[in-house]
């Protein structure tokens, strides 16, 4: 394999490469959640890999979110590596306890003394029509808690790469994966491997606005971006990648140079995530702003099931484009 | 402790160059000396200390541009122990100059002027701008009264900052290399400034000049060549005299109420060759005779043109009078320099036929005119005013 | 020859008056006031200048008399011993 062959892959065949990297890498790693191994994973995602590395790596549990998060907390005070699968964001909430009063408490009120190296991948967000109980966006609620990394790759080196940097990390750390990414489909180099899990990237640059978004909203920014790059509107696309540290630098840098942001995020407006970047905009870059920063959140509803509405009810290109021209072109 | 600040010299200043100093730390100053000289728009001023006391600390040196209101030196006031020096420049300008204004204001003289602060507020409304533009300006030395914005809701953004710097830099694109275009600057930006913010209101009347032009030449021809009396002096008299009468015209608007100033100093248009005008401060015109007057004027004139005005002539004028006579202009309606209330324009002293108690004559006539702000007086004061000016003279005897 | 030197006299202390003034293109029928651009102040600046080199003193009623380069060498001319 020459390095720099590339390959067709899936974001869903990504993620399953990096567990199954991490799996042959090191042997404290194992795989455990719902259904993820005679059925292959909910999504698909660990197709294959019971019959690969057999049911003591590959654990198919009960549905008791908090109790097999709990058992990779205590497996990994014990010494492995877990990788806990949550089918979605939503159902993560029967382990919040687990999460939030444990994982993410235990380093501190043991002194020191114990790491709890655990990775919890779970799905987020819509626009596959599953509804208001699957389809939510909370990893802006995450990113609220000290003790945690919140991670959110949006593309397909990051869906490879990600993972083992997440294990390798001494400290939980929770993965989003997009429901409408797992189809995405490109290329990658077939060595692709780890990725750093701290930075924000800049996916296109631009002179006139900085669109801060991650997650499969990024696309559609980019989207959005070539369509106003049309009308003269150079956008710069920040992809956040990680909502836990965030990075605020390369955000905050990018807001000096093109005066504007505008904050694209799936999860709702109200005390979210994009509240957050709104915030350090304003202590980090007020005299840099041109403008008021704006957002483009989820509707503050239920995910609908309905096609239509649920559209309506995400962030789209659309509205995008016109937020865009507005805040550059704005005349009264 | 005292400070001696850059001095605001007029609504338009808002820095300057410390180009001399005339004391070192230790010297004594007296109130009135001319310790310092800065250059300005309006060329080098020379600039007076308002209180007695000892120079402790130099904190500006010559060459050094600073805001107005920043502390140049700091003057230990009798019976005050010597002090630890200070931090040089100190960063805190805005807060520095409060304290000036304050401690200029509580000695008694002539009141200062409060420096002029960027113009963040037009007419007393919040400037809608962002805050990189309101950067960019600064950087850029935008002035921001004259700029539209074209953001949301009207705001000012980066581009109509930049818009402006370019349409400032090709409206005066000698303006490093003349000293003039400074003046010119400093003009239209205390101009605009009145045009904007004061509500002229204009009277004029004929005033019968036979009484007082028949005893100037009388005095006149009583003296040398050297002590001759130019008619504008009894003008300039009786304008002060006539403020005593309307003392309302004699003041600042300032802080939205009118602040009556009980000593009148005349501020005197004086047209620079090089083009300009300056109006400095005849100080306590009501209380000198009229060759006092003449003297003072030869000495502020000459000054003038030759670039040597002192600080306490820029900022005390509580009054301004223009005097365009000599290019054979009949009115003048002029333009209020802020934050004044008044300002009283004499034309050409000219024959004109004079109905008087059924009589027709020919009389040396002048047209006296009054600019005045109508938030500080009406028209009816304003008349009054005129009046008294006319009645004064008529007894140029008693100027 | 007289009129000469009084002529050089005039533009010598014109100068400092009015420092940018081309004095060949003053018209010596000209009203000087008007081409030179200078004020009361300056004109009775001037005539001391001319009473302090010449010691020709100009009573204020004969200023009428004086309007253009041409009256005030004449003027000055028949005043001075």
């Amino acid at each position: 394999m020459s390095k720099n062959e590339m390959i067709q892959i899936t974001y869903r065949e990504a993620v399953r490469e990096a567990i199954r990297e991490a799996l042959r890498r090191d042997e404290r790693v194992f795989l455990l959640g719902e259904d993820v191994g005679r059925y292959g994973g909910c999504f698909a995602v660990s197709k294959g890999l019971l019959e690969e590395f057999g049911p003591e790596r590959i654990i198919d549990t009960p549905l008791s979110e908090s109790g097999f998060t709990g058992a990779g907390i205590g497996a990994a005070l014990g010494g492995m590596r877990p990788i806990v699968e949550i089918m979605t964001v939503n159902f993560s909430l029967l382990a919040a306890d687990q999460i939030i009063n444990n994982a993410a408490t235990f380093l501190h009120m043991s002194g020191g003394c114990f790491n709890v190296p655990l990775v919890i991948r779970m799905s987020t967000g819509g626009g596959k029509q599953l509804a208001a109980q699957h389809s939510h966006s909370l990893e802006g609620w995450y990113a609220h808690i000290p003790g945690i990394k919140v991670l959110t790759p949006a593309t397909l080196e990051d869906a490879r790469g990600m993972l083992w940097s997440a294990l390798e990390d001494p400290d939980p750390v929770l993965i989003f994966e997009h429901q409408s990414l797992l189809n995405m489909e490109g290329q990658l180099p077939a060595n692709a491997g780890a990725v750093d899990i701290d930075r924000a990237q800049i996916r296109r640059p631009g002179s006139d606005l900085s669109v801060i978004t991650y997650g499969a909203s990024l696309f559609k920014a980019l989207e959005a971006a070539e369509i106003l790059a049309g009308e003269g509107i150079e956008v710069e696309v920040i992809d956040l990648r990680t909502l836990r540290p965030l990075d605020d630098a390369t955000f905050l840098t990018s807001i000096a140079s093109t005066h504007r942001a505008l904050i694209v995020d799936e999860g709702w407006r109200s005390g979210g995530i994009s509240a957050e970047i709104c915030a350090r905009i304003m202590e980090g870059a007020f005299y840099e702003l041109d403008a008021p920063v704006e957002r483009i959140c989820g509707a503050e509803v239920p995910m609908p099931y309905a096609k239509h509405l649920e559209e309506a009810a995400m962030p789209q290109v659309e509205a995008i484009v016109t937020t865009a021209k507005r805040m550059v072109r704005s005349n009264g | 402790m005292a400070e001696f600040c850059m001095p605001s010299l007029g609504a338009d200043m808002k820095e300057g160059i410390l180009v001399k100093w005339k004391v070192e730390p230790g010297d004594q100053v007296k109130r009135g000396d001319i310790i310092s000289e800065v250059e300005t728009q309006k060329g080098i001023i020379e600039i007076e200390v308002f209180t007695d006391g000892t120079i402790e600390q130099i904190l500006v040196h010559p060459g050094e541009k600073v805001p107005v209101g920043t502390v140049l030196a700091t003057i230990r006031v009798p019976g005050e122990e010597a002090k630890a020096p200070r931090e040089e420049r100190p960063p805190e300008p805005t807060f520095k100059y409060k304290f000036c204004m304050i401690s200029a204001q509580h000695k008694e003289g002539p009141a200062k002027r409060p420096p002029e602060p960027t113009p963040v507020t037009t007419a007393g409304k919040r400037l809608k701008i962002s805050p990189s533009a309101r950067k960019l300006a600064a950087e850029l030395a935008v002035n921001l009264s004259t700029v539209q914005g074209t953001g949301q809701g009207n705001a000012i953004t980066r581009a109509d900052i930049e818009r402006a710097a370019e349409a400032q830099n090709a409206a005066a694109p000698l303006a490093p290399v003349k000293p003039e275009a400074g003046m010119r600057q400093a003009i239209a930006t205390a101009m605009a400034r009145s045009n904007r913010e004061i509500p002229h209101y204009y009277l004029a009347t004929h005033i019968d000049m036979s009484n007082t032009m028949r005893w100037l030449a009388s005095e006149n021809k009583k003296r040398s060549i050297k002590e001759r009396i130019l008619p504008v002096v009894p003008l300039i008299k009786a304008t002060a005299l006539a403020l005593g009468k309307v003392p309302e015209l004699n003041g600042f608007w300032i802080d939205d109420r009118l602040q009556l100033q009980e000593a009148v100093h005349v501020g005197f248009a004086i047209s620079l060759r090089q083009g300009g005008l300056v109006a400095p401060a005849i100080h306590h015109a009501d209380l000198k005779s009229l060759p006092e007057l003449m003297e003072a004027l030869h000495d502020l004139i000459t000054r003038t043109r030759g670039g040597r005005l002192r600080s306490s002539e820029l900022t005390d004028a509580t009054i301004t009078v223009t005097c365009l006579g000599d290019l054979g202009v009949e009115t003048v309606y002029g333009v209020i320099y802020p934050p004044q209330v008044a300002l009283v324009g004499f034309g050409k002293i000219m024959e004109q036929p004079w109905a008087e108690n059924g009589m027709l004559g020919i009389r040396p006539v002048l047209t006296t005119s009054l600019a005045a702000d109508h938030r500080a007086t009406d028209g009816h004061r304003g008349a009054q005013f005129l009046e008294a000016l006319n009645q004064y003279l008529q007894k140029p005897e008693e100027l | 020859m007289k009129e000469e030197l009084i002529r050089e006299t005039i533009f010598r202390v014109l100068r400092p008056i009015t420092p940018e003034a081309d004095f060949d293109e003053l018209a010596p029928d000209e009203n000087m006031q008007e081409v030179l651009d200078i004020d009361s102040f300056d004109v009775l600046n001037f005539f001391i200048q001319l009473y302090e080199e010449l010691g020709v003193e100009i009573p204020e009623e004969d200023y009428g008399e004086i309007i253009t380069l041409n009256d005030l060498i004449g003027y000055l001319a028949i005043r001075i011993e």
